[in-house]
């Protein structure tokens, strides 16, 4: 299809939809999940609602399924971009046999889909980002055309193994995309308690590559710098640090409770910024999206939700035995 | 045979693994054109080139967690930490992502991998270029850890830790580098499976289990006090982990009596995983308590020389630990 001028943007009215659906659908999943949770039916959910537009607008500039994705646990809307099902993430959820990141060994949201090239990553936070940069190594010794993403939250980036990953692929010049979606928030502690910069890209200039600042809120707009981040990774021109400005609309995870480090009228006023309805006026204003086509939209979303959960519900649990392994390569089984 | 050193054991075998796999590269600090601190890189930047033996910034734990990543990619990094006290930095990586990555990913992904790092004292080295370290990682699942005593095995054990499918600590006695020397077969590939240790001397009046720079000296005791009419078995166990219980169990039904000697720190250092073995799965064989000859619960061995000797066990203390479970 062509691309869409109104919006000013080099993306097609399939792309602009499939970005629509996989934010409705990342929304719906991640709500369903707080009330399982809230009804005591499952353990753990840790949450990106604030987080969709940016994750959709970065996955939509990768070549799906040939690029290498490390992620964190708020990218479900990536995740979903990148193949796993609203299934697939009900059986984490619950803990169920045949989850694909872990086998339900890891607490849910700790991603990981090799069909799809995403890296298994654990909680210790910026533990992925030299993972990442290690890819982005081997990529370049092989001379591969394989790009890698890798997201972070802007906490996460205090940390040593997130500047010595992208210090490495700065002197490399590796095909890494740093990306961070800041959502002002680690848990409770608040950005300028984390770093003394205005804004995270701030800390590429003092490690010798490109940092980049974007609204977070704006899938097209984060799409745009993603292109041109991947596009120079692809060709050689090196790694690149994306801040995407978020915004966490939910406490950290099902184990926080935001009210004493957060005012209510704070969280009610981002509701106003919500990406998931900034994105949809756009498509209704441009006219990609129908009033029609957007409870279509809406309807296959609730469904599809609904048929996750029946599904995980009647999963049956891995078998204890499955604890015992695989610790080691060896003891790997089809299973 | 070839009579060589223990480090050019060690660098041999680095050479005909990146001989033999383009996968295989080494990265590390000053492992370039210096060849390394103690040069066991030597000559492997000049051969292999600057893709191949890599010099990292000055950061252990991106060697490692670099290091990660390429084998995900399913490159085999070979990860030199300078000095074994320097891993700390690296600890979250080990541990947290190398070591449990396939149990983490239900197998999906595996992490190959060998991380070297010279270990021990005895060399002036101090409390940061001295301290031995297996026992963190000897009690981590995923991880395997060995240590060679010989130029023989420090070749063969490193070209299957390359191998092995699974990140390998490989832990070097620095001050055996040079010191000790060994016949290494010339004509055939040289090959030392992980897991199994070596009976390096055969006896039976008593075991003495030990590895590494503390091998070397075991043997020396064991020698010295067959003049005085004792029969020392000593066993190499070579690979920490996983432990050969099978080796350790038969020598102990034998000889009745078991000392482990390692200069690691006592408390919750690896004799007392191979005491804890024996107490649970030998208790009819023993004739004596388990003995237990390591460094002092001090934080790392001291510098000046005379503190250096009071830390370091050597052959004079484990002849006398011999005498005096021989005696028991």
């Amino acid at each position: 299809m062509e691309a869409q001028e109104d919006l000013q943007v080099d993306l097609s009215t399939e792309s602009l939809l499939e970005m629509y659906w996989l934010i409705v659908l990342s929304r719906r999943l991640d709500e369903r999940t707080w009330v399982l949770h809230r009804q005591g039916k499952i353990a753990f959910h840790i949450s990106g609602i604030g987080h969709e537009a940016a994750q959709v607008g970065a996955a939509l500039a990768l070549r799906r399924g040939q690029d290498w994705v490390v992620p964190y646990y708020r990218d479900l809307a990536l995740m979903l971009a990148l193949g796993f099902t609203p299934k697939e993430f009900m059986l984490g959820v619950m803990g169920k046999k045949g989850e694909p990141s872990s086998g339900a060994r890891q607490m849910p949201s700790h991603w990981s889909l090799k069909r799809m090239n995403v890296v298994s990553h654990s909680s210790p936070v910026a533990t992925q980002a030299p993972h990442a940069s290690g890819i982005g190594f081997a990529i370049k010794m092989r001379g591969d055309d394989v790009v890698v993403l890798t997201s972070i939250g802007e906490g996460s980036t205090s940390q040593g193994e997130w500047y010595e990953a992208v210090n490495w692929a700065a002197v490399h010049q590796l095909p890494v995309v740093f990306m961070v979606e800041n959502n002002l928030y680690a848990i409770s502690v608040r950005q300028e308690r984390q770093m003394a910069v205005e804004h995270v890209a701030d800390k590429a200039a003092g490690l010798g590559l490109p940092g980049v600042t974007v609204d977070g809120l704006d899938a097209l707009a984060v799409h745009q710098v993603m292109t041109e981040a991947v596009d120079r990774a692809r060709s050689g021109g090196g790694p690149t640090v994306v801040e995407t400005m978020v915004q966490r609309m939910t406490p950290h995870s099902s184990d926080d409770d935001d009210r004493s480090y957060r005012t209510r009228e704070e969280l009610e006023a981002l509701k106003a910024q919500d990406p998931l309805d900034l994105h949809r006026d756009k498509l209704l204003a441009a006219g990609i999206l129908t009033e029609e086509a957007e409870r279509e939209v809406q309807a296959r979303a609730k469904r599809e939700v609904d048929e996750a959960v029946a599904f995980a519900t009647e999963a049956p649990y891995p078998d204890i035995s499955e604890a015992s392994y695989p610790v080691y390569a060896e003891d790997r089984r089809d299973d | 045979m070839t009579e060589m050193t223990l480090i050019e054991g060690l660098r041999q075998g680095m050479d005909e693994e990146l001989e033999r796999d383009a996968r295989v590269f080494i990265v590390g600090e000053d492992v370039g054109p210096r060849g390394g601190v103690f040069r066991a890189t030597q000559g492997l930047y000049e051969k292999y080139g600057e893709d191949r033996v890599v010099d990292s910034p000055l950061a252990e734990l991106s060697i490692v967690g670099i290091g990660i990543g390429t084998a995900l990619y399913g490159m085999r990094p070979i990860c030199e930490i300078q000095f074994a006290d320097f891993i700390y930095p690296a600890f979250n990586q080990i541990v947290s992502e190398a070591a449990r990555m396939c149990y983490r990913s239900g197998g999906e992904w595996t992490v190959p991998m060998v991380i070297r790092a010279p270990y021990g004292g005895g060399i002036g080295g101090g409390l940061y270029h001295s301290q031995s370290i297996e026992a963190f990682f000897t009690h981590v699942p995923g991880l395997k850890v060995v240590v060679p005593s010989t130029p023989y095995d420090a070749k063969g054990l490193l070209k299957s830790a390359v191998r092995d499918p699974n990140p390998v600590i490989y832990l070097e006695p620095k001050k055996g580098y040079r010191l000790i020397r060994g016949e290494v077969p010339e004509d055939e590939e040289v090959l030392v499976p992980i897991g199994p240790a070596r009976l390096s001397r055969e006896g039976t009046d008593l075991s003495v289990f030990a590895y590494g720079m503390m091998h070397h000296y075991c043997l020396e005791a064991a020698e010295r006090v067959s003049q005085e009419g004792i029969d020392t078995e000593l066993v190499d166990l070579r690979t920490l982990k996983p432990v050969d219980r099978e080796t350790v169990l038969a020598s102990v039904a034998k000889t009745g009596k078991a000392l482990i000697v390692h200069e690691d720190n006592l408390t919750g250092g690896y004799g007392a995983e191979i005491a804890a073995i024996l107490a649970e799965e030998a208790f009819a064989d023993l004739d004596a308590p388990v003995r237990r000859l390591a460094g002092p619960d001090v934080p790392a061995m001291p510098y000046s020389h005379p503190l250096q000797d009071w830390f370091m066990p050597d052959a004079d203390r484990i002849a006398d630990a011999i005498r005096e479970l021989a005696a028991y």
